[in-house]
């Protein structure tokens, strides 16, 4: 009698969860309900969060979709999308005019990026000068107590040369500056925020959708990285995020990009810590 | 007249051989088609220059080669002792049944994914090791070394105990008559005699070090410098190929990871070399 009870109950939620939830999609899902296909996507990691939480909802709506969604960093996505590996490769920096002219791609920004330097939780130090991020960033600052803590040596960690956070942070914080030599490298943004968190004497820079209380943002010249301040224009280390295809999209990758673009992509953007592109 | 099946597996059998040793020519040739530019160039001098800094034009992979081989050698470094140890254990010292169990568990560390390994010395090791030389990040030469050490650990085992039941039984039985101990054996007897599969073991192991990529670009930090000592950062020729592949086509940061391929290729044929030497002077021996 109880199991019967249980059983009828769970069908209920799940009814419910199903109706629900197509109820609440409605509209903007709507064109993928008629197709089926494979839509291939990688590059840039700051893209993931939306990427696949867009890609859950359509694959949830129509189960003859699949999305696959890979990392690797922008340089990654212009040239899986360029030679034809990926439908959509993602990007953290606009496409060089080269990469542009070499592959005919097509750039689709979608949402606007902070970046944001990011220090352990347990550091104090929880604002700095930007020239101070300069020189920790080219090793001339390399002990935590130049800034009023510990003394211990600051490790600096940067991303891969496929980086475009990396780009941008570089020409936007650090005016073209040097990296010291000391630097680690990691691969990710995921990895970026593992090494940060572990590390109580780390310093590295991580895009502001990927911020929560695992990693400790830094305010530049009294000026904290939050979505208001660079929404704002205020805090200026920022950028684009792009979805890039090799000519004229169509089919899936025509909806899907229009999807993101959409009035319910575009909240999803929102809600995954970024700036809409489209109010 | 053999029957028609067996003339079929030998020709497939053929056929699988012909394969695999045309895939690792072929690689090879690959390697040197794409790197020949470079020299022809003239251009290899740079490659092999010290310093890599792409804001000044500089290409060189010097610091990953010295990082390869310290990361490497010290991981052997660590390994051997423990190796010989769990050797000795496994083939002299155990009891038969308890000597098999050894042996299967060192055949299971095998199969265990490198990534796991780095993984869990990302939370276990790195930390404890900042905390000791109190400088640096943890993610460093000694961490990654002891990761490597483990990985080749089995390697080196398995090298071992092969080359110690080898031992003819005669000469262990002749040590016994005399009243040899068990460590007397190991040290007077079978560690002489079984010096070549000790040689081939470490230089395989050391082969598997050279060519691992998981573990030193998860925790050997992958910073563009020759390390100063054990608590500092370097960068493997194979890790800086995974770090580096994502870039543009024509960029000479591209270029460089044929640089490195070729390198990393030497080194393995040097493997291969070495242990053909061994053999080598083995017959000599012999007559």
């Amino acid at each position: 009698m109880k199991i019967k009870l249980k059983i009828t109950l769970l069908i209920s939620i799940f009814t419910f969860l199903v109706a629900g939830n197509s109820l609440g999609i409605a509209g903007d899902l709507d064109p993928f309900l008629s197709v089926k296909g494979t839509l291939r996507i990688a590059g840039g990691t700051a893209h993931i969060p939306v990427m696949k939480e867009a890609a859950k909802r359509i694959m949830y709506m129509n189960r003859d979709i699949k999305i696959t969604i890979a990392g690797g960093g922008s340089g990654v996505g212009i040239k899986q999308a360029g030679e034809g590996l990926v439908d959509i490769g993602n990007t953290g920096r606009k496409a060089t005019d080269d990469e542009i002219k070499r592959y005919g791609l097509k750039m689709f920004k979608f949402a606007i990026d902070g970046i944001a330097v990011v220090v352990n939780p347990e550091n104090p130090v929880a604002s700095m000068k930007k020239t101070e991020i300069m020189d920790i960033f080219s090793g001339k600052l390399d002990n935590w107590k130049a800034l009023g803590w510990k003394d211990r040596a600051t490790n600096v960690y940067t991303r891969d040369a496929s980086s475009g956070t990396r780009k941008v942070f570089w020409k936007k914080a650090l005016k073209k500056g040097e990296i010291t030599k000391t630097a680690n490298f990691v691969k990710s943004h995921g990895a970026m925020k593992s090494a940060i968190s572990v590390d109580p004497y780390g310093i590295g820079y991580i895009s502001v959708g990927y911020l929560d209380n695992t990693v400790a943002p830094v305010s530049l010249d009294g000026i904290s990285p939050t979505l208001e301040n660079v929404r704002k224009g205020n805090y200026n280390i920022a950028r684009g995020l792009y979805m890039n295809t090799k000519g004229e999209p169509s089919g899936l990758t025509r909806l899907f990009i229009d999807y993101i673009l959409s009035k319910e992509g575009q909240k999803l953007v929102t809600e995954k810590g970024f700036i809409a592109v489209k109010q | 007249m053999r029957p028609f099946i067996e003339k079929c597996a030998e020709k497939g059998l053929l056929l699988s051989a012909l394969l695999s040793a045309s895939i690792t020519i072929f690689i090879l040739s690959f390697m040197l088609l794409f790197s020949l530019p470079l020299f022809r160039e003239g251009k290899i001098v740079e490659f092999l220059r010290l310093g890599w800094n792409p804001y000044d034009g500089k290409f060189g992979v010097l610091p990953m080669v010295v990082g390869t081989v310290i990361i490497a050698s010290f991981a052997i470094f660590i390994a051997t002792p423990f190796g010989i140890g769990c050797s000795a254990l496994i083939s002299v010292f155990s009891q038969r049944s308890f000597g098999r169990f050894l042996r299967k568990l060192v055949e299971f560390m095998t199969g265990i994914p490198t990534v796991i390994y780095s993984f869990v010395a990302i939370f276990l090791l790195v930390p404890l090791v900042r905390e000791i030389f109190q400088e640096g990040t943890g993610m460093c030469v000694l961490s990654a070394s002891i990761i490597l050490a483990l990985l080749v650990l089995p390697t080196i085992v398995l090298f071992l105990t092969d080359a110690f039941n080898s031992v003819p039984k005669n000469y262990l039985n002749a040590a016994e008559a005399l009243g040899a101990t068990p460590v007397q054996k190991l040290i007077y007897v079978i560690i002489p005699s079984a010096w070549k599969g000790i040689i081939s073991g470490l230089v395989l192991a050391a082969g598997r070090a050279a060519g691992d990529t998981m573990i030193s670009l998860m925790i050997a930090g992958n910073a563009l410098q020759i390390p100063r000592g054990l608590s500092g950062a370097a960068r493997t020729l194979t890790s800086h190929i995974a770090l580096i592949i994502a870039s543009d086509y024509e960029s000479p940061e591209f270029k460089s990871i044929f640089v490195c391929g070729l390198i990393l290729f030497v080194f393995t044929m040097l493997i291969v070399l070495i242990l053909r030497l061994l053999g080598y002077f083995e017959i000599l021996r012999e007559r």
